[in-house]
């Protein structure tokens, strides 16, 4: 059975329609990526997973059971939990207080602040520091480090890369092993492809709202993906 | 009343105040809502108080506890109600919906209590005074709302450091959406401050109630002193907001002392609007921005 | 009122922009012949039900400022009772100590509120959303209680307008009702020109939107001023008139709660945002009035009731609700895209006027 399975997925925001017939599968322990163009519907996909979005039509099965109209906060206690678009730290929370309520649903498993900070070394000495005085790279790490912190089976990532310097898009992208052994899969959506395309099992490209393309990066050749990247 | 025997009126006044200027200040912190019904739900308890001693009939400071959760309950359930489906919605619809709620608890109470002042009585306790010197005495119950006004700032100050529901309060407070992702049930939450803030307000209205009369209509008085308490004291902080009500407290004692007791509450609102003019973002006020 | 501008033809459709379909030509003549007839009222209606239509016009008048005053300048205010209640001193005032005819006396109870509402203005901004409105309601109880306490105007008690009663009826009854249509049209005029003006256009697309507003060249500040004002002057003359209609003044009257409550009541049951949704709140608190008002708490908790739940299930109001379902404006606010031979089936562009109303 795998982890995710979206089917026939139509998304709207009120009367536009943003996403059509999506299908989708993610298997545990991937790390499937979307990619398109501004406004293509990846992060639209990755809402409507975390359920920030609903669904007007199809499914969504997270291990075998449907959450296509179950609120955000649930899909955290069962294990999927999301890295915002634009980070969405908590600015009057410190590093530390950030980490705990990424605890809040009290999900079992080998996260804790320690092992956050074991994983991003460049947090610890800004435990006591409030999250708005820290930099996009910290921000960064301190979203992931949050969202780990619920222990989540699937981690969505919207654009963890987007504003951040090379050597700090490499450093996130140096977590994702740790991330897989602590039994997590990633979903991640991005706008930096070549990098993404290095550490994906699985792409999904969107255009215009539905899949252009769909395969292992193994199996897919530039032109391929440009074209669909690029709808030409 | 001399100079000295109003300032301590005042400061002990403005304990009060800041009883309940915290419970609007922690509503509209949590969720953006200005409460106008806010005054009218901390006489609100006062009335749920006669009733319990009524039913009851023992000391109306034993009936404190019992209000406070009869108003945290009905908080609670105002709030997830009603109050949660136009939270998100914009100003205007608090505003109106608020109003509109004070309306009708305002007449409600008027058809089922009369306009008639009503009191709470605790027997000689009410009257009882320190003696602190010659020219000094210092009410025994004014006093205990001043000391119950630290604990509770006190309190609610640890609670929102260092608890977990606290810290939730903070991360609704400060991105709601990104509350939820993390699991946070921001309908739970809202309610839960609504309770809280009625909790707190039932200790201030309750207490006044014994120490002086009460009717439906004090409510919207009790507002605009809130209100004032926590402009002056900075928005965000609690110990802004018991700053607020002291110098609101002695703005108006003190008028009353200089100018007569007719001119007391006029002289309050012109010290508001001084310092709104002067330092519109109150003394002590704590902004954090993304 | 004629905005039909033809732009050059897209793809193989020319289309035009106009403000106004056919439908509204008819009801702006159907208005014009209204208005006549209400002009003439006096002489031939009664004087019961003039005065019942001077307590309507006065309302509609105070619902119309306040409408504008939140679509136009996004200003919630709770303290119009202030300038209503400065209204009817300064017209005792000019009336009672200057000894100026009562009905010009109106004209300065309008100046008077401009001139109040200038430092309220600067006062109450530095606050936002709802604190702001409960900054509007200090500045009105700063005004209650310095007029309270001045022995000059009565005091507590209030005061008798002798120069309204030295009228007599038959000229202030009429006087009172040409005043009160005058002051309607004046609110429904200044409310219709402002909103279907380029900043009202502007305003109403980015309504909570701060920065928008700023970037797109409007002044934020100086409309919400010149709004506030105009809505202060406007109270202000309401105040006058009610003045001269009720012959006395009391603070606790004047500068009553209650004011608002009625405004807030009227603009939500008919409807924020839209010319027509106080017209049809004030005729559906009217008829509320007339039947139970003898109930005088039920009275207040089925209008707050009514209040709640309109705003929460239908927060365009019951006009809005209506407009949702035909797309109709009497008073036309939007532009409309019409595409050759398609003149019929109206098609709006803008968002309903509701949606943008936030």
């Amino acid at each position: 059975m795998s982890l995710l399975e979206i089917t026939d997925a139509s998304v709207y925001y009120e009367d536009f329609q943003a996403l059509y017939d999506i299908n989708l599968t993610v298997e545990e322990g991937e790390i499937f990526a979307c990619i398109g163009a501004n406004g293509a519907g990846k992060s639209t996909m990755l809402k409507t997973v975390s359920g920030v979005l609903t669904p007007r039509r199809g499914t969504i099965l997270f291990d075998g059971q449907p959450i296509d109209h179950m609120q955000p906060h649930k899909r955290v206690e069962m294990g999927i939990s999301m890295v915002p678009e634009g980070r969405r730290v908590f600015p009057s929370l410190t590093v530390q207080e950030n980490l705990i309520i990424g605890a809040y649903r009290g999900r079992p498993g080998p996260w804790t602040t320690d092992a956050v900070y074991e994983l991003f070394p460049l947090l610890e000495p800004l435990k006591k520091r409030q999250a708005s005085g820290l930099s996009g790279g910290e921000q960064q790490a301190l979203a992931i480090g949050r969202s780990l912190m619920s222990n989540p089976r699937l981690i969505l990532m919207d654009e963890v890369s987007l504003g951040l310097a090379p050597v700090v898009i490499k450093r996130i992208y140096d977590a994702f092993p740790t991330l897989l052994e602590s039994g997590c899969t990633i979903f991640v959506v991005e706008q930096d492809v070549q990098h993404v395309l290095t550490v994906a099992s699985h792409v999904a490209c969107f255009l215009e709202g539905r899949i252009a393309l769909q395969g292992k990066p193994s199996e897919l050749t530039n032109e391929q993906i440009t074209a669909a990247y690029f709808g030409v | 009343m001399d100079w000295l025997n109003a300032a301590t009126q005042g400061i002990l006044l403005g304990g009060l105040y800041a009883l309940f200027a915290v419970g609007l200040s922690l509503v509209f912190g949590t969720m953006r809502l200005t409460n106008l019904a806010h005054g009218d739900l901390t006489i609100l308890p006062a009335y749920v108080a006669l009733m319990v001693v009524n039913a009851l009939r023992f000391n109306p400071f034993y009936s404190i506890p019992i209000t406070m959760v009869i108003m945290f309950v009905f908080g609670y359930l105002l709030q997830r109600g009603l109050l949660n489906a136009i939270v998100k919605t914009g100003d205007v619809n608090g505003v109106i919906v608020t109003f509109g709620i004070s309306i009708v608890l305002q007449n409600a109470l008027l058809l089922g209590f009369t306009a008639n002042s009503q009191g709470l009585d605790a027997g000689t306790v009410e009257n009882l005074s320190i003696k602190i010197n010659d020219r000094l005495a210092v009410g025994w119950l004014p006093l205990i709302i001043f000391l119950m006004s630290l604990v509770v700032i006190t309190v609610l100050q640890i609670f929102m450091g260092r608890t977990k529901m606290g810290r939730a309060f903070r991360a609704v407070s400060d991105d709601q959406e990104a509350a939820r992702l993390m699991g946070i049930n921001n309908k739970h939450i809202w309610a839960v401050a609504m309770g809280v803030a009625l909790l707190i307000v039932t200790i201030g209205g309750v207490m006044m109630a014994i120490r002086t009369t009460f009717d439906p209509l004090l409510g919207s008085q009790r507002l605009i002193y809130a209100f004032e308490a926590v402009v002056i004291g900075g928005m965000g902080s609690a110990w802004g907001t018991l700053l607020g009500g002291i110098i609101l407290g002695l703005a108006q004692t003190l008028g009353a002392q200089a100018f007569g007791s007719a001119w007391s509450i006029l002289v309050g609102h012109v010290v508001f609007v001084v310092i709104l003019a002067l330092r519109p973002q109150g003394f002590l006020a704590k902004t954090v921005t993304s | 009122m004629n905005t039909t501008t033809t732009a050059a033809p897209m793809g193989d459709k020319k289309f035009s922009v106009s403000v106004a379909s056919r439908t509204n030509y008819m009801v702006l003549g159907f208005g014009i012949l209204v208005l006549i007839v209400l002009a003439v009222f006096p002489v031939f209606g009664g004087t019961p039900w003039t005065r019942r239509l001077v307590d309507f016009f006065t309302l509609l008048a105070l619902a119309q400022f306040w409408n504008l005053m939140l679509g136009y300048a996004g200003l919630i205010s709770v303290g119009q009772q202030g300038y209503i209640g400065i209204g009817s001193y300064t017209l005792w005032l000019f009336a009672d100590v200057l000894h100026i005819n009562p009905f010009i006396g109106v004209i300065f109870a309008a100046i008077g509120g401009a001139i109040i509402a200038l430092p309220s203005a600067a006062l109450v901004f530095k606050l936002k959303g709802g604190y702001l409105a409960i900054g509007t309601w200090v500045i009105a109880e700063v005004l209650r209680l310095i007029v309270a306490n001045i022995k000059r105007t009565g005091g507590g008690s209030g005061i008798t307008i002798q120069a309204a009663t030295k009228l007599g009826t038959e000229v202030r009854v009429p006087g009172t009702y040409w005043w009160g249509l005058g002051v309607a049209v004046i609110a429904i005029g200044v409310t219709y020109f402002l909103l279907r003006s380029r900043t009202g256009l502007a305003l109403e697309a980015i309504r909570d939107n701060d920065l928008a507003a700023e970037s797109s060249g409007v002044n934020l500040w100086r409309t919400k001023l010149y709004t506030y004002i105009i809505a202060g002057a406007g109270c202000a003359m309401v105040g006058a008139i009610v003045a001269i209609h009720l012959l006395r003044v009391q603070p606790a009257a004047a500068f009553s709660i209650n004011w608002t409550a009625y405004i807030l009541f009227i603009t939500v049951i008919g409807g924020v945002g839209t010319i027509e949704g106080p017209v049809i709140g004030t005729v559906i608190y009217f008829v509320l009035r007339e039947t139970t008002s003898k109930y005088g708490e039920w009275y207040f908790i089925v209008l707050g009731l009514l209040a709640i739940v309109v705003t929460v299930w239908s927060p365009r109001g019951l006009y809005g609700y209506v407009v949702r379902k035909t797309n109709f404006f009497l008073f036309p606010l939007q532009r409309k895209l019409y595409y050759e031979g398609e003149r019929k089936k109206r098609k709006s562009v803008a968002a309903e006027s509701g949606e943008a109303a936030g």
